[in-house]
């Protein structure tokens, strides 16, 4: 089966590089996959989950936001961080989205945005990592 | 003359202190090891991501974008990043002065400027001026790009809801282990980026396809973008902190080595002025019994 080279850059280092056969990632408009000899695309990228295939072998990324970019069979991810779904720890994410969804009903009350707005993206990292982790587990 | 005992106190101490200095060089030349490995595996993200802003940016006026808006100039915000620690010769003190005299010139020039301090040194200095907008120290030692994130979050919303015309950013480049400057670059508002050339993202075109629309991508591009700028400006002053250090502690060793030397003389010099003046009294005294 044809490949395409999957690259995922982060600011601490690159997570992947690698040939595989399809990607799945978290776009703008909604999921969405890329086999090898994709169109040139351009997407930005929210916060969840990045599956990709290998070797019959599916492997998952929790993502956060950034950007992708699909050009010449090779796919690149510019995120602010990945992190193999395996490697995640659970509990810790448990207690992220436990405390970012008190945070986040304490800043309903408030009506602030900045804290509201940072609330919930912790939360939504928190349930990135979590959704990750578990597929990862299956 | 001073005493014997007094003297050799005296080396003993500078002994210890060329202990501590010679210490604190191999410490800081650890960490400028992992400093610099911090900034080698931040470096292919960085280019990636100039290459498509370059790419993205080249076509479109961003006027319409608030990160772009070119307003006129009242308010200036200079961020300075500094270390949290001390003890690395003119590092800091450099970036300050530049920083102050840019302050100074701005203000003669009836601009109102805020400053917004990272590292604990900056703000020590600028505290006494009372421009402080806000100051984030203690967080040098082991940032993240999320430390960057909230910096470049809070300078955005200011700069977005008109507290600041202009943000410009104050930082120790580093240049090599033996020279670090003071790099000037403004932050906002974002100019299109020209000129970067990789091998990524080259040949963007018509051919492309966009979700969502160029303008919409750039509106996320551009936050992510300020937070390179920021986390790049701290992983430079980061290396370049320890760098500094290691000279002048190297320094340090080296006039400690200096004056043992010295000291070592004026002991043997005193040392023997003492045998002198006993064998003067020997001679003397026997001298005087005949």
């Amino acid at each position: 089966m044809a490949q395409i080279h999957l690259e995922v850059v982060t600011p601490s280092g690159p997570i992947v590089s690698d040939e595989v056969d399809i990607v799945t990632a978290p776009g703008y408009g909604g999921e969405f996959g890329v086999l090898a000899n994709h169109a040139p695309f351009l997407s930005t990228i929210k916060i969840g989950t990045l599956s990709f295939k290998k070797d019959k072998q599916i492997k998952h990324l929790m993502v956060s936001g950034g950007f992708s970019e699909v050009s010449n069979n090779k796919i690149t991810f510019l995120v602010e961080s990945a992190e193999y779904g395996y490697d995640i720890d659970v509990d810790r994410a448990m207690r992220a989205k436990e405390r970012a969804e008190k945070r986040l009903a304490q800043a309903v009350q408030q009506t602030e945005k900045i804290n509201r707005v940072r609330a919930e993206a912790a939360l939504q990292r928190a349930l990135a990592r979590l959704h990750a982790a578990e597929r990862a587990r299956q | 003359m001073p005493g014997l005992k007094d003297v050799k106190n005296k080396i003993q101490g500078v002994k210890k202190t060329a202990q501590i200095t010679k210490a604190m060089n191999m410490v800081a030349s650890a960490k400028l090891r992992g400093a610099q490995e911090k900034m080698e595996r931040f470096r292919p993200y960085s280019q990636k991501f100039a290459a498509a802003m370059s790419n993205l940016s080249g076509g479109m006026e961003g006027g319409n974008l608030p990160l772009m808006q070119v307003r006129d100039v009242q308010s200036v915000e200079i961020v300075v990043v500094t270390s949290d620690r001390g003890l690395c010769g003119s590092f800091n003190s450099n970036i300050i002065s530049t920083a102050d005299r840019m302050r100074k010139s701005l203000e003669t020039a009836g601009k109102k400027v805020s400053i917004v301090c990272v590292g604990k040194k900056g703000n020590q200095f600028f505290k006494k001026t009372g421009k402080v907008r806000k100051a984030y120290t203690d967080i040098m030692g082991t940032f993240q790009m999320f430390n960057a994130r909230e910096i470049s979050m809070d300078v955005a919303e200011n700069f977005m809801t008109g507290g600041s015309d202009e943000v410009r950013i104050v930082y120790g480049k580093f240049h090599s282990v033996a020279v670090q400057k003071p790099e000037l670059e403004e932050l906002l508002p974002i100019k299109p980026v020209t000129g970067v050339q990789t091998e990524v993202l080259e040949k963007i075109s018509g051919a492309y396809t966009y979700e969502p629309e160029p303008g919409e991508i750039m509106e996320v591009l551009l936050p992510l973008y300020l937070n390179v700028q920021v986390y790049h400006a701290m992983l430079e002053v980061g290396a370049s902190e320890h760098a500094a250090r290691m000279t002048a502690m190297e320094n340090a060793t080296s006039a400690c080595k200096d004056m043992i030397h010295g000291l070592t003389r004026l002991y043997n010099k005193a040392r023997q002025a003492a045998i002198t003046r006993e064998l003067m009294d020997i001679v003397g005294g026997a001298e005087a019994l005949k």
